[in-house]
């Protein structure tokens, strides 16, 4: 299963709509690092409004992908974290520190443009 | 009335296949959304904790009825190399396999009963219940 990348101006957007087993996830790393790459763009908006459960191994995957894509000098943000996805990852311990999020994909790709072209 | 059959964990797919049949039963129990995620969420550890460590073991999810309550409970089993030591693996941030470290005391803050059998070279049994709020 491969999750779509879409690019829209200098940014990519991603809307996870699956149930995310390893694969797919590890898959999904390595594909938006070969887009950045390929495309050059500044900055990704993750959409998570469709998961329903994120558990450590996922957590992790997700963490990692942002540190990749920074290193690339791409920034990631989050967006549409369900309230229940929220509790659970703080009952599991994982507070997502030092990665951006935003409620909606609209408001998420404010905040790049705003950290980005300030 | 256990008429869950155990899933049978060996590989990735099987965690996500465990997961989805205890949101189905959790849905089907009336828990509410946050809940579902917990109990998914915990099914989730437990499924990667057998494929990592044991490469094979089983979840079952049930029903429980205790009085008038309603619960759900996830036992956890497999005959893997077992768990040295039970009190350092339920510490926050101890993981021998490179995560987060959140597995099993992960699991004990999303359910509301957590008990663990295990000894090294005999497997392991986790044994979790999570209660329907009124």
């Amino acid at each position: 299963m491969r999750i779509p990348i879409l690019k829209l101006g200098n940014y990519l957007l991603v809307s996870i709509q699956v149930e995310l087993d390893d694969k797919t996830a590890v898959q999904f790393q390595q594909d938006l690092l070969n887009m950045i790459h390929k495309t050059g763009s500044m900055g990704v908006v993750i959409d998570l409004t469709s998961v329903q459960m994120i558990d450590s191994y996922i957590a992790r995957v997700l963490g990692d992908v942002v540190k990749m894509s920074e290193l690339l000098g791409c920034e990631v943000v989050f967006t549409g974290i369900q309230p229940a996805v929220s509790i659970t990852l703080i009952d599991l311990g994982i507070g997502f520190r030092n990665i951006k999020t935003a409620m909606n994909l609209e408001q998420g790709l404010e905040k790049l443009k705003q950290s980005l072209e300030g | 009335m256990d008429n869950n059959p155990s899933i049978h964990v060996y590989n990735e797919w099987d965690i996500v296949v465990a997961r989805q049949s205890g949101r189905d039963l959790a849905k089907s129990l009336g828990f509410g959304e946050v809940d579902q995620a917990r109990i998914t969420t915990a099914i989730s550890e437990l499924a990667r904790n057998i494929y990592l460590y044991a490469k094979q073991g089983e979840i079952e999810v049930s029903p429980v009825y205790e009085g008038d309550k309603v619960g759900i409970k996830i036992i956890s089993r497999d005959n893997g190399p077992g768990i040295k030591d039970v009190l350092k693996a339920l510490e926050d941030g101890y993981s021998t396999s490179g995560g987060l470290g959140a597995g099993l005391p992960g699991v004990k803050r999303l359910m509301d009963e957590f008990a663990i059998e295990s000894s090294e070279g005999k497997g392991t049994l986790i044994t979790a219940v999570k209660w329907k709020l009124f």
